[in-house]
């Protein structure tokens, strides 16, 4: 944010907070090795607020949970930001000096009213009000966000209007206070460090600009095309105009994990050519013409892993990849030869200072200094940067560094595209549990003593308004399609809504229900919204001894 | 922490109830406000935690066990991990965790020296052919009245026969000096009234004119020191805390009087409730702190109720509240029963047992003084000590003073039983001798084999030390100690190796376990006790083994329970009482 693709604050700070605000993100869960560092600040005195449509695992350990409505958080952020201009505790000092665009924002948010608000997220007044006071007030604040706010089709106006509250507040830049969204893996941050997005090379330094291109080109020997790729969502519909034709997927298994997933395998049917490069043979990898086999990134490989507090650090193998499996560099590198080009050296340290050398944030981080310093966390530009323990310091310094002033953002509520209907009356959101990793690849197929499948959770007066017992199998549609799956029973869920996970698509392909809609300013599928009616699959139920 | 995994196990209404009523319309972590809206968080927990110990009282006086389905609404209400209350409610003796297998009331009864020799295995014995479910275990503080039950109700309150049977008065003979006990018998001791009569808040009175320093003073110059066992100086107990900042402080009457032949707590509270309550008030407006606490032991119900009573009285017209005595401060005291542990006379287990732990000692430093219940800084007084400020403050130190010997001020409160006419509580100046004592309360002295001073925590001394002067330095320089006050004679018509056995296998029993050298000292010199043969001495490498664990339990262990577990064995050994030829 502000022009960064990270957290802004280090895991350390969480523990030393004062307020932590816990939006769209069920890090109990789906986090846990953060959540640890979470449990700790709260241990240490921290307050927190969640805001969930569902009282999740993490909600439990807050102070007060808030039950929104399912994609109504611009609704509440803008209501918190409206309400702390009214009680007079936005940051004016820090408003005037440091953002722009103030007096936009202001008056986009003077509609939203804490009545309003509470009518559109379903969360009480009181509630709003409180959750405002405490944030403006708080002397320092994290803000954290999961997949809550960003697997939405207005993924990026939910995390703008986070953006907003932090600005207003002064909630960023400094030590304790800061925007954090967690990653779902122990390197999507590092993906993005090294370039894998559509508009950037390694470093987060855009494709468009052609001084950060000609130093690339320099280095790569080759020149390099200025337009931004497409990410995952363009490529599928890409593919569906059969414009995109092959494809080579790394560690990925789209087959079982994009939304609207008989529209995903179509698409994933009809190329010429697909290859896959997996540490298991995944449902995509079945379906794939040519398949690597992969070693494992944390037990079999070499190389470096960066975490959502921006911390690179080494990985080293334990173990001899078995079979035929091979170090991923090896496959780039043999495969790049194979097409008659040369990658240059397979070393890992080879490979981190020829990154070193290209991206201005990983400068300083030599092999040597990852290996002695426990890892360090990026812009750390010379030898002798000690890294970034947070982001954005610039934004209290005198006359900002030189730097432009952060920018607010209008934004409005937009509800899911898949509205409530008479047909389908649910609203059914996806999410993660503790003991299950995405689609099951890597956690499947070891046992859970917790572990229930992908169950219907349903409130338990909706559950006995529709007659739906604990365990009942029945008919869950969409309209997009229809799955069976069992009923669980769940308190924690508020009238109206369902959830499930979606860790085991051999049983239940949940993904089938769920909706194509996307961002297109971010490219996420709105997997957390959509409409669903639940159908008996007998009309009396069965099993009643002697009945 | 609070993502709670309960079993399948429901509360009985009657459970949930009782529970419910226990920790109050505010008790429960986690609030409702709307289907959208749920408080709760750590703070709410943390607060609460407290109310753990009484929820378990709820819970085993409505079904007689803490059961699978009544522990789950307990952890669900104070948002505690089910295993958490579990290991809390499997720490006490009076909370059972196995279904009883009947629904009736269990009668307790006491096994211990002075109840034995008044012939308890005898009534458990009859009681039982009668019908009733027996539980023999530890003193139970009633042995003037020896032997001595207590009926654990179900479907009725707790209560003691004798409390209604026995009408009550202290032996008449060798008390002419009576300060703490001049109330008792006198005064109605359900009458905030009768108490003002007889000369109560007084002293409150006075010290609210004096200012918290003076008070202070007053207590130092006075010479007090504490009466529970460990003789330290209460004036600098209370400076230390008064120093502390904050109003955030408690003081704590440790009312868990459970040392074997210890009584005279239970009787000061059962007939001069509000003696304690003042004197408690005094100790907080002088140290500053907000807030008071009694923690009564669980086997005391009739002491129990006449302080809530007093605490009810002393509350409607201002001796406790918001403005005590019209003095401009606060001050209130809460009331815990503690649950049949002897440990949680220790004043960091007691806390621990006040906050809804397990009642096991924390390692000092830190002291409580600086960080005591619930982290603060608190002051823990026997209800002795305490109600020696009242004769301080209404008399002045010099006055308080005229009795006693420079090292140990003013009067002492002695538990005789055992063998003798005439057990009871006495009250006597520091310096009279053993010897007087015993004569008052009717010992035969020329049957007499040994005394056991300070209850099973203490020492054995023989017929030689009858002209010992029971205060602190002359029992410090023989070796012995006065402890809680207990002093228990034993004639030639006891078995004392059975009494010795009886002391070790006490202190097995009640060791929290959390130590090593205590867990297994405690054991081992049980253990060893057993193979003790009547007449036979102790096998040398039995005694080095002995000796070995007393030194280590009394280095290494955390907390006082460890460090006196085996003075009465050896002083028992030295004397020749047992593992000598006879």
């Amino acid at each position: 944010m502000f022009g960064a693709g990270g957290g802004t604050s280090s895991y350390q700070e969480i523990e030393q907070t004062d307020l932590i605000v816990l939006w769209g993100s069920n890090a109990r869960e789906a986090h846990p090795i953060f959540f640890h560092h979470l449990l700790r600040g709260i241990e240490n005195g921290a307050r927190m607020y969640c805001v969930d449509p569902r009282r999740t695992a993490s909600a439990k350990f807050a102070d007060r949970w808030l039950g929104i409505d399912v994609g109504s958080d611009v609704a509440l952020a803008n209501g918190v930001g409206r309400e702390i201009i009214a009680a007079g505790l936005a940051d004016t000092d820090f408003i005037r000096r440091s953002t722009r665009g103030f007096d936009d924002y202001e008056r986009a948010v003077e509609p939203y009213t804490l009545d309003r608000v509470s009518a559109l997220t379903g969360v009480p007044v009181a509630a709003i009000s409180e959750l405002a006071h405490a944030y403006a007030t708080a002397e320092s604040a994290q803000l954290l966000w999961t997949l809550g706010i960003t697997e939405h089709h207005n993924a990026v106006d939910n995390v703008l209007a986070l953006c907003n509250l932090a600005l207003l507040t002064g909630h960023v830049g400094r030590w304790g206070s800061g925007l954090v969204p967690l990653r779902g893996q122990n390197n999507v941050q590092g993906g993005g460090d090294m370039g894998a997005l559509p508009d950037r090379l390694p470093g987060f330094q855009s494709v468009a600009d052609a001084d950060v291109r000609s130093r690339f080109e320099e280095v790569y020997g080759r020149p390099l095309d200025p337009h931004p790729g497409l990410h995952l969502t363009l490529m599928f519909e890409a593919m569906a105009r059969g414009e995109l034709r092959a494809l080579y997927v790394i560690g990925e298994n789209p087959a079982e994990s994009e939304a609207d997933i008989g529209h995903a395998r179509d698409a994933l049917a009809g190329l010429d050519v697909l290859v896959v490069q997996d540490i298991f043979l995944t449902r995509t990898a079945e379906m794939a013409d040519v398949v690597f086999p992969a070693s494992v990134g944390w037990a079999e490989s070499e190389g470096t892993v960066t975490s959502s507090e921006r911390r690179v650090q080494r990985v080293r193998p334990a173990v001899v990849p078995p079979g035929e499996a091979h170090h991923d560099i090896d496959i780039l590198v043999d495969l790049a030869h194979a097409m008659g080009s040369e990658l240059g050296p397979r070393r890992p340290e080879a490979v981190w200072d020829e990154l070193r050398q290209l991206s201005p944030v990983h400068r300083g981080m030599s092999w040597a200094r990852l290996e002695a310093e426990g890892g360090l966390q990026w812009p750390c530009p010379d030898l002798d940067h000690p890294g970034s323990p947070f982001l954005h310091g610039w934004l209290w310094e005198d006359g900002l560094a030189g730097r432009e002033p952060a920018p607010f953002s209008v934004v409005e509520h937009a509800g899911p595209t898949d509205v409530l209907t008479t047909g389908y009356p649910l609203r059914l959101t996806t999410g993660r549990a503790l003991d299950s990793f995405n689609t099951g690849v890597q956690s499947g197929a070891l046992d859970s003593p917790i572990r229930y499948g992908d169950e219907l959770e349903v409130n338990p007066d909706d559950a006995r308004d529709l007659e739906l017992d604990q365990g009942e199998r029945v008919r869950v549609c969409s309209a997009r399609g229809s799955v069976e799956m069992h009923v669980r029973h769940q308190p924690d869920l508020p009238r109206g809504l369902t959830f499930t996970t979606f860790h085991f698509p051999g049983l239940v392909d949940t993904n089938v229900l769920t909706t194509d809609a996307w961002d297109p300013k971010s490219g996420t599928a709105e997997f957390k919204a959509a409409a669903i009616r639940i159908e008996k699959l007998s009309a009396h139920p069965q099993g009643t001894a002697g009945g | 922490m609070v993502d709670l995994h309960l079993t399948a196990d429901v509360a009985s209404p009657g459970e949930r109830a009782a529970v419910d009523a226990a920790i109050g319309p505010d008790g429960a972590v986690v609030v409702h406000e709307s289907e959208r809206s749920i408080v709760a968080g750590r703070t709410r927990r943390q607060s609460r935690r407290h109310w753990l110990l009484p929820a378990l009282h709820a819970l085993q006086a409505e079904a007689g066990w803490i059961s699978p389905g009544g522990l789950n609404h307990v952890a669900d209400r104070l948002q505690i991990p089910p295993a958490e209350v579990f290991g809390v409610a499997s720490f006490y003796g009076l909370f059972r965790t196995d279904d009883p297998g009947h629904t009736g009331s269990v009668t307790h009864v006491c096994v211990d020296p002075a109840c034995e020799i008044a012939g308890a295995s005898d009534l458990a014995d009859e009681l039982e052919r009668a019908g009733s479910a027996v539980q023999r275990g530890p003193c139970l503080g009633q042995c003037e009245r020896a032997p001595a039950r207590f009926v654990q109700g179900r479907g009725e309150p707790d209560h003691v026969p004798a409390d209604d049977a026995v009408p009550f008065r202290l032996p008449r003979p060798g008390q002419p000096h009576r300060r703490l006990t001049a109330r008792l018998g006198v005064v109605d001791p359900t009458s905030l009234d009768s108490y003002r009569e007889h000369g109560g808040y007084g002293a409150l009175t006075t010290a609210i004119a004096m200012g918290p320093d003076a008070v202070i003073e007053a207590v130092t110059a006075a010479g007090l020191w504490g009466r529970g066992g460990a003789a330290f100086p209460t004036g600098v107990k209370w400076r230390a805390v008064a120093a502390q900042p904050g109003p955030d402080k408690h003081v704590v009457a440790n009312a868990d009087e459970s040392e074997p032949g210890t009584f005279k707590d239970r009787l000061l509270m059962e007939h001069d409730p509000f003696a304690l309550l003042e004197s408690l008030t005094i100790a907080g407006l002088a140290t500053g702190a907000e807030r008071g606490w009694i923690y009564i032991r669980g086997e005391y119900p009739l002491a129990t109720s006449r302080l809530r009573q007093a605490i009810d009285q002393a509350r409607a017209v201002g001796w406790l509240g918001a403005d005590v005595g019209a003095s401009g401060r606060s001050f209130d005291v809460e009331l815990r029963r503690g649950a049949g542990a002897y440990i949680c006379g220790e004043e960091t287990a007691l806390f621990n047992s006040i906050e809804g732990f397990r009642g096991e000692p924390r390692n000092k430093p830190p002291y409580p003084t600086t960080s005591g219940l619930f982290g603060r800084p608190t002051v823990v007084n026997n209800p002795e000590t305490l109600v020696n400020v009242l004769p301080i403050i209404s008399a002045g130190p010099a006055a308080y003073r005229s009795l006693g010997t420079d090292d140990s001020p003013g009067t002492k409160l002695f538990c005789l039983s055992g063998s003798l006419r005439r057990p009871g509580l006495y009250e006597v100046p520091f310096g009279t001798t053993l010897r007087a004592l015993l004569l008052a309360a009717g010992t035969e002295i020329d049957r007499l084999r040994a005394v056991l001073l300070g209850g099973a925590a203490g020492t054995f001394v023989g017929p030689e030390s009858l002209d010992l002067p029971l205060t602190l330095e002359d029992a410090r320089a023989a070796g012995a100690t006065l402890g809680s006050g207990a002093v228990m004679p034993f004639d030639d018509r006891v078995d004392l190796a059975a009494v010795v056995t009886r002391i070790a296998e006490f202190f097995r029993h009640e060791s929290c376990g959390q130590c090593v050298p205590c867990r297994v000292g405690t054991t081992r010199q049980h253990e060893v006790l057993l193979q003790l043969r009547p007449g036979r001495p102790l096998a040398d490498d039995r005694r080095q083994l002995l000796d070995d664990m007393a030194r280590v339990m009394l280095d290494a262990s955390i907390c006082g329970l460890g460090h006196t577990a085996a003075g009465a064995v050896r002083s028992a050994l030295d004397l020749g009482i047992i593992g000598e030829s006879t």
